[in-house]
């Protein structure tokens, strides 16, 4: 009888535990440099985010346009006194903000985008979006006729640098003549500025453009003049149909929905992670109709290659614009070297400064 | 640089400087009757924002540029009681005004961020077009383009031609004596800050209908702010105006192309020319003072005449 009455006591336990767990509801808020509807970096968190939203027990909220610095902390002390359980913010200037509240609530789970400082409760993600941007310029590398390729790129830090290497990579693995133009705006999204800069590139015999900003403006510049567009980010064909060839592009949801199940089972740990193509945190757009059969073919068996870890793209020899060798033959970058890159690889043109 | 590229680089200049051109003409309306605007920044991005949504809702890009006109002129007269009938201190209302239009349009645009709209579409002149060098340069953009062409000598025709803009100028130059001459300043002045604002809209309509084809927060990114600064290098005349907004436009689209062409040189410092040149601009005006056509009442309330 006692057994029984163990074994009953047991199951209970587990059963009501059980559900109790399943459900607590999960609030989760999150935090938006820019307006959602830009079509770009916001809008591609604000779709992992509605994926969640989906899921059973899981409520969320969010607030655009918050600027970097002391308002974006006031949003988040107030999501975390309103017992959010999970507090997400996509831009790297939050960082220090969120560090400093992540602290005064440590039992609100933190997660930052893009950054590179973590605490108890605060972890930090990105993806390997340079997987991608090889991808895109080994279509453009196809694509170009003149064998100039702009790209309109937005501030001198790593990630944009790391995003240009790639896709020259790229470029120059189909197409070792051509040469990538780079024009900085020192914007994310400056839909004016951009298209200028677009046609700055397409002035100087440019015959594809990509981007690493948020707005379409250089993919409007690129089907204004009737030649082609990478877009970024999103798929912005609807922007610009005849010029969009492809786009590297987000899929946070993969990286939101694993968070919320490690938070709900009590797994979830603080620190960095980067998951790439292979996790599907990152992909490539569908071609557009004038991207060729053949070039659709190469670009997807390459894809298949970094999915399966035997494609890494930092790979040696590298050598820089002066010539210097910067990865000797062989060697495969750390993602130590990845995220501190600040030169630029041969067949760019263009200063880091 | 081969021709091609200068005369490419010339075209983009006016393209960029024509938002300004509009806004610069607005202010030196405003100021020539005596009140200084420095809500241009807030009325252009209403007038931004107000033209691509009645583009987008009408279809109609025309229609779209004179509604984002009539809101600019709505938009200053939120500048005007204050100014004129309650005395109140022009700097504070007008920064009011450029704080509320940014945050208004910014609040209102929100649903319209990264939505397509009609616009204007460059239409070559027939005949002019076809000039050399002058022809790719002047003649080879959209509508807009030639609207501002015609209004910097328009406004002188205004200003120097017309009993109004006499009046107007008397009202910015020396109120009192206008009064004793039987002018209604305050009618005037009125007139100054809603035409003025008129044009703003334009400008700002211009970044949204042909310059760029969207809608998105802070598309004005501190044109107006320029355009305030122009309007002192411009003397407050508005043939100077077209020199200085074309000489911001083409620093804006020179250093976008000295990078495109592979200049070895820092982009921070390339990208810090246009706001140099605000600097240096300024300096300039101040010491050649003497040829300046500044209103004398610029900036001084008068009391309404009952």
């Amino acid at each position: 009888m006692r057994i029984v009455k163990a074994v009953l006591t047991l199951f209970l336990t587990l059963w009501v535990g059980g559900a109790v767990a399943a459900d607590k509801e999960l609030k989760v808020g999150f935090i938006y440099v820019s307006p959602v509807g830009d079509a770009g970096w916001s809008y591609s968190h604000d779709v992992g985010r509605q994926a969640i939203e989906a899921m059973d027990g899981v409520t969320t909220s969010y607030v655009e346009a918050v600027p970097e610095g002391p308002d974006s902390e006031r949003v988040m002390t107030n999501m975390a006194r309103k017992d959010f359980d999970i507090i997400v913010a996509t831009s790297f200037g939050y960082m220090d903000s969120m560090l400093k509240v992540a602290k005064q609530f440590p039992k609100t789970v933190f997660l930052h985008c893009s950054g590179f400082k973590t605490a108890e409760n605060m972890g930090n993600f990105f993806g390997r979006m340079y997987q991608a941007r090889y991808l895109s310029g080994m279509v453009a590398g196809a694509m170009t006729k003149s064998n100039t390729i702009g790209y309109v790129a937005a501030f001198p830090i790593p990630e944009v640098i790391r995003g240009i290497n790639a896709f020259t990579l790229g470029v120059r693995a189909v197409n070792p003549k051509a040469t990538v133009r780079v024009v900085w705006t020192k914007t994310w999204y400056d839909p004016a500025t951009e298209k200028e800069a677009g046609k700055s590139l397409l002035d100087v015999g440019a015959d594809v453009v990509a981007q690493h900003q948020d707005s379409p403006g250089p993919q409007e510049a690129a089907q204004e003049k009737g030649v082609y567009s990478i877009g970024y980010n999103s798929d912005m064909s609807t922007f610009a149909p005849k010029a969009h060839l492809t786009a590297p592009v987000w899929n946070w949801k993969v990286y939101y929905t694993k968070v919320i199940d490690e938070v709900r089972k009590g797994t979830w740990k603080a620190g960095s992670v980067w998951p790439g193509m292979a996790e599907g945190i990152v992909d490539l757009a569908p071609f557009g109709p004038m991207v060729p059969k053949e070039v659709q073919d190469k670009v997807n068996a390459e894809k298949a290659r970094i999915i399966a870890g035997e494609q890494k793209i930092f790979v040696g020899p590298l050598k820089d614009q002066s010539g210097a060798v910067k990865l000797a033959a062989g060697a495969v970058a750390s993602d130590e070297e990845l995220l501190g890159m600040t030169w630029f690889v041969d067949g760019v043109i263009g200063t880091t400064k | 640089m081969s021709t091609e590229i200068v005369i490419a680089l010339l075209a983009a200049t006016v393209q960029s400087g024509t938002p300004i051109l509009f806004a610069t003409l607005g202010e030196i309306l405003s100021e020539k009757s005596g009140v200084l605007n420095l809500g241009v920044e807030g009325v252009m991005i209403l007038g931004a924002l107000v033209g691509f949504v009645v583009a987008r809702h009408s279809g109609n890009p025309l229609l779209a540029f004179v509604a984002a006109g009539l809101v600019g002129s709505a938009a200053t007269a939120v500048h005007g009681p204050v100014c004129l009938w309650f005395q109140g201190n022009q700097v504070v209302s007008g920064l009011a005004l450029t704080i509320f239009g940014v945050g208004l349009a910014n609040y209102l645009g929100t649903a319209y961020i990264g939505t397509p709209a009609p616009g204007f579409s460059p239409v070559p002149l027939p005949g002019l077009s076809e000039l050399p060098v002058l022809g790719p340069i002047f003649f080879n953009h959209d509508p807009l383009v030639y609207v501002s062409y015609l209004v910097p000598p328009l406004l002188w025709l205004f200003l120097h031609a017309t009993r109004y803009g006499l009046g107007l100028r008397a009202a910015g130059e020396y109120p009192a004596a206008a009064v004793a001459a039987g002018l209604d300043v305050v009618a005037y002045r009125w007139l100054g800050v809603v035409g003025g604002g008129f044009f703003m809209g334009l400008g700002g309509a211009y970044l949204s209908l042909a310059y760029t084809h969207l809608w998105t927060s802070n598309l004005t990114a501190g044109r107006g702010w320029i355009a305030v600064a122009l309007v002192i290098f411009a003397f407050w005349r508005p043939g100077r105006a077209v020199f200085g907004a074309y000489l911001f436009g083409g620093i804006m689209a020179l250093q976008l192309r000295l990078q495109a062409s592979g200049a070895q040189l820092p982009s921070s410092i390339l990208l810090m020319l246009p706001y140099t040149l605000t600097v240096v601009v300024l300096v300039l005006s101040s010491w050649r003072k003497g040829s300046s056509d500044e209103p004398a009442a610029l900036g001084v309330n008068v009391a309404p005449v009952d």
